[in-house]
């Protein structure tokens, strides 16, 4: 392995790329090219995929909605189009029936006019439960979350959302301790929370106790939807399918009915999602892989025509004395070093490219791409594929080179 | 130095064999001053060719400096070329984008000779072709007359036993042939062998032998009047 580090041996190649400044450079950008598209590829399928994190980060996204509907079938004496409504108790079944569930959180809605001094709107009051910050996470700016003394008493207390609290408070203004008027009725602020508008089912606004909503709205032991959460690498499919059935039996709805009960599979809309970026980040592989592959044919093209052109030079060099084995060897070299360079080249491109990426469309609240980047070894992967490919195909001008025998190289005009 | 015994070498022509050399006896013992004449297509190119282990022969036996050449394979002929053989071309064969100094060193690269080495005793032979000034010039910057003589300096570098020239004046005109022919005498009064192809008379005259070749079979084999005052010879 000396002759690597020997200065001969690179001064002979920087002579032979010197003299054919241009189609070495165009060959170069062809490896570039591959190396630089996969780079900025994968840096953008990762930019994607953070931001789809970043999304979801604060969600349990292995959860499904489900809400009750009217049935379509007639079944045990009921006639078809009975109207169901969920109760609390199904909540308590679903929860301690269906196997592989993390949580259950029932949930109500309803329309309320808000006003607060001057300033009014119309929104979605919610009534829930504690647990719903450990299923979508409240970032609370001021105060805290609705808790079980809330419940416990029936507080009238309510916990805002951003928007909400843009559109009823001035900028600055401190809103934890104050009363707004839900329909009437006034509510002491304990929590100012900020969420991206994000995930399933009805989105945010106000939410009260889930005992207070109850007793407002006069639910009793109706509710609006229950938002079920699987533990990690349970099937949700399966957990929606269960809990249906479950739901179909306690409401005596014909089991094959499946309009009784309205859902919303987040979990299942997720996966296609992920499955999405996994194919694109595959594809971008592929994508990547093959431009490079091109790329390194392109430099193996271009040194067998090198060779083909050197002929003569090569059987003058053989007539001095150069071994067979010598001469390969420069070829080879020749061929890994040129497709480093341009692999060399291409990631620092590519990562430029990432850098102006992420300057671009990488911060902010509408950010397409969050944090674009190709992991190290990813990169030293594909620079290794790059060399062992350089030298493959560096192995076929180089023999092409020393099969052509020396009297017949010199021969060659 | 060079004693080749019965030698026979033949092309294939499609079906058939193109019979070259037909049985060639020579002895060039170290030291002389050979040409070999014929016109072309008399086999004394395939005959070089043979001599600089360039091509193998069919039949018949070739020692070279002592060694007998057989079944060479092309690592051993490279290595046996660059210890033994200098090599000087009709179209003189010098790299184009190498300077004349880089030139006259490679032989000795591919001898493993390191760098400041090899640049001093290329400077060395360029100068005593004359050329020394010219060192950092490219081949087409310099004459024929020049080139050649880059090209003797570069058969000489790596200190080999014989000269093998082939038409060393083919491409030049005739003064600069007296020059080129007046140096390799130089060489060979010091000693080295030279061996030479030509098929014009005055080139042949000024070495102390002349080996005439016919359709691949000696015909003559004949010391020179310069030839007769050489010690070989008398």
């Amino acid at each position: 392995m000396k002759f690597i580090f020997d200065r001969d041996t690179w001064q002979e190649i920087y002579g032979s790329i010197r003299k054919n400044k241009l189609r070495t450079g165009i060959t170069i950008i062809g490896v570039m090219w591959g190396i630089f598209l996969l780079v900025v590829l994968l840096g953008a399928a990762r930019g994607m995929e953070n931001n789809f994190n970043k999304m979801f980060g604060d969600f349990a996204t292995n959860s499904v909605f489900i809400w009750g509907q009217s049935t379509s079938k007639p079944f045990k004496g009921f006639q078809e189009g009975k109207r169901i409504r969920l109760k609390i108790s199904d909540a308590n079944y679903v929860r301690s029936e269906i196997k592989g569930i993390e949580f259950v959180v029932p949930r109500n809605q309803s329309q309320g006019f808000v006003v607060n001094k001057f300033k009014s709107l119309t929104t979605g009051v919610y009534g829930d439960f504690p647990l719903l910050d450990k299923v979508q996470k409240k970032n609370l700016v001021y105060g805290r979350f609705i808790n079980e003394n809330d419940i416990k008493e029936k507080k009238k207390v309510c916990v805002i959302n951003d928007d909400i609290y843009k559109q009823l408070f001035d900028k600055g203004e401190y809103p934890i301790g104050t009363y707004i008027k839900i329909n009437d009725i006034n509510y002491l602020i304990i929590g100012h929370y900020k969420n991206k508008r994000m995930g399933g089912g009805p989105q945010g606004g106000i939410h009260i106790p889930f005992t207070t909503f109850q007793q407002v709205y006069n639910q009793g032991e109706n509710i609006g939807w229950i938002m079920v959460t699987a533990k990690p690498n349970v099937n949700i499919v399966q957990v929606e399918a269960d809990a249906k059935l479950l739901l179909n039996n306690l409401h005596k709805v014909h089991p094959k009915d499946g309009r009784a009960f309205g859902s919303f599979n987040l979990g299942d809309r997720i996966k296609k999602i992920t499955g999405f970026l996994t194919g694109m980040q595959f594809l971008t592989w592929f994508v990547g892989i093959a431009t490079l592959i091109a790329g390194v044919f392109a430099i193996g093209n271009i040194l067998l025509i090198t060779v083909k052109e050197r002929t003569k030079e090569i059987g003058i060099r053989r007539a001095l004395g150069a071994k067979p084995g010598e001469i390969r060897r420069q070829i080879v070299l020749e061929s890994v070093f040129l497709t480093m360079i341009a692999g060399a080249l291409g990631i620092i491109f590519g990562g430029f490219v990432l850098m102006i990426i992420d300057t671009m469309w990488g911060h902010g609240e509408g950010a397409a791409l969050v944090n674009p980047t190709v992991n190290i070894p990813v990169i030293l992967i594909a620079f290794i594929t790059l060399i062992v490919l350089g030298t493959l195909i560096g192995l076929i001008p180089a023999q092409i080179a020393v099969s052509v025998r020396p009297i017949e190289a010199l021969r060659d005009e | 130095m060079i004693k080749i015994k019965k030698l026979h070498k033949s092309y294939p022509v499609g079906k058939d064999f193109l019979h070259v050399l037909k049985g060639i006896d020579l002895h060039i013992k170290e030291g002389e001053f050979v040409s070999i004449m014929g016109s072309s297509g008399s086999g004394k190119s395939t005959l070089l060719n043979i001599v600089g282990l360039l091509d193998i022969h069919d039949e018949g036996s070739y020692y070279l400096n002592g060694q007998k050449i057989e079944s060479l394979d092309e690592k051993k002929a490279a290595i046996l070329r660059n210890k033994f053989l200098g090599f000087v071309f009709q179209s003189f064969n010098l790299i184009s984008y190498k300077t004349a100094l880089e030139n006259v060193a490679l032989p000795l690269y591919y001898k493993g000779i390191g760098r400041k080495e090899r640049q001093e005793i290329a400077l060395n032979y360029l100068d005593k072709v004359g050329l020394k000034d010219w060192a950092k010039h490219l081949p087409n910057e310099l004459s024929g007359g020049q080139k050649q003589r880059v090209a003797i300096a570069r058969a000489l570098v790596a200190n080999p036993k014989v000269v093998l020239a082939d038409e060393p004046t083919g491409a030049l005109d005739s003064t600069t042939t007296d020059s080129v022919m007046e140096l390799l005498k130089d060489i060979n009064d010091e000693g080295m062998t030279v061996f030479v192809i030509t098929h014009e008379q005055e080139v042949a005259d000024q070495t102390d032998r002349i080996v005439t070749l016919k359709d691949g079979v000696i015909i003559s084999d004949e010391i020179t009047e310069k030839g007769k005052k050489t010690k070989h010879y008398v």
